[in-house]
């Protein structure tokens, strides 16, 4: 690979732009390629199904084996409450490959102190989600338990492309919350987006194993495989 | 995480780089496609392509890589006598490409 082609492919992955590189595997040859671009019929399909799919692989073309490698934007995890599961939660998605940010205007909460080294945002969730893009590649918690907070968030959140929408609450605690988006213009089948109460059911007592459950659902969810409907 | 922005500091430090992707897996394989570990001349490595079963192997295969700057094309698996004695004993096969990174 070129140094020149690194750079423009890192520079593309800091601005969230889908990028991908074409190897010719017979011969080394390469180029980096963005949704949209031009490209030979056969490939341009190829392409457009791999970065959809998230999924880089090898195909056969005229020219031989291209592997066509997705660098999709990296994947997200927005959380609205800097709340003690937040804390157990930030090392597993993490671990898992997300860049996580923290969203509470409790500075009590919100503080560095709390959540070093954490990207944190201590202002009200619409003030602060709109500068960051909820796009397909993000998951969005919602932690804090107070509807004053989490329910403007949560209006931001379905109204975006978000992969995963969980909110934190008891069944009676949702559907109090449901009565009030729904009074707030949410149409029922968007506010079904909201998985509640949080986390895939394994039982979990206590914050660390809370967001074990709440890192399975999200991962369902990012793989397709979304337990509570199937 | 991403290697590519190791590869970029290593480089701009005037180290030789060679850079391998899983570009294909057959069966239980640990890393998926698109995972890549990042050689130097000097054998220092980071990142993964199998969770440590041939990286061994990669990582001598890159040193010729990186001296003819010629890619090549490398397959692990079940099959393969040589994969048994790097040890991919998980019972999967890869295909792993390993290419220079070259200044321009």
């Amino acid at each position: 690979m070129l140094t020149s082609h690194l750079n423009r492919l890192q520079a593309d992955i800091t601005a969230r732009r889908p990028v991908a590189v074409l190897t010719t595997l017979a011969t080394g040859a390469q180029q980096l390629i963005h949704p949209g671009d031009p490209l030979p019929d056969e490939l341009a399909a190829l392409l457009a199904d791999a970065v959809r799919k998230d999924k880089s692989q090898v195909v056969q073309t005229a020219a031989g084996e291209v592997f066509i490698n997705v660098y999709n934007p990296a994947l997200r995890m927005v959380m609205i409450g800097a709340v003690h599961i937040s804390q157990a939660l930030i090392p597993m998605a993490r671990a898992a490959g997300y860049d996580v940010m923290v969203v509470d205007p409790r500075t009590a909460f919100a503080s560095g102190e709390r959540f070093e080294g954490v990207t944190l945002d201590a202002r009200w969730p619409d003030e602060a989600l709109p500068g960051i893009a909820l796009d397909r590649r993000t998951a969005f918690l919602a932690l804090t338990h107070d509807p004053k907070i989490d329910d403007p968030a949560l209006l931001l959140a379905l109204a975006s492309d978000c992969f995963y929408i969980g909110a934190l609450g008891s069944t009676r605690t949702h559907a109090k919350r449901r009565e009030r988006l729904m009074s707030a213009g949410i149409a029922a089948d968007t506010f079904d987006r909201i998985r509640a109460p949080i986390g895939h059911d394994i039982g979990a007592i206590g914050a660390p194993e809370i967001a074990i459950s709440i890192m399975a659902e999200v991962t369902a969810h990012l793989r397709g495989k979304d337990v509570r409907r199937s | 995480m991403s290697v590519l922005p190791l590869a970029l500091d290593w480089t701009a430090k005037g180290r030789k780089v060679a850079i391998a992707t899983v570009i294909e897996t057959w069966g239980s394989a640990p890393q998926p496609v698109g995972s890549q570990l990042l050689i130097d001349d000097a054998g220092n490595f980071e990142g993964s392509v199998s969770g440590g079963c041939v990286e061994g192997a990669v990582i001598t295969e890159a040193q010729d890589v990186i001296r003819t700057g010629r890619p090549v094309s490398l397959a692990f698996g079940v099959a393969d006598e040589t994969a048994w004695q790097v040890g991919l004993a998980c019972g999967g096969k890869i295909r792993v490409y390993v290419e220079a990174v070259r200044g321009e």
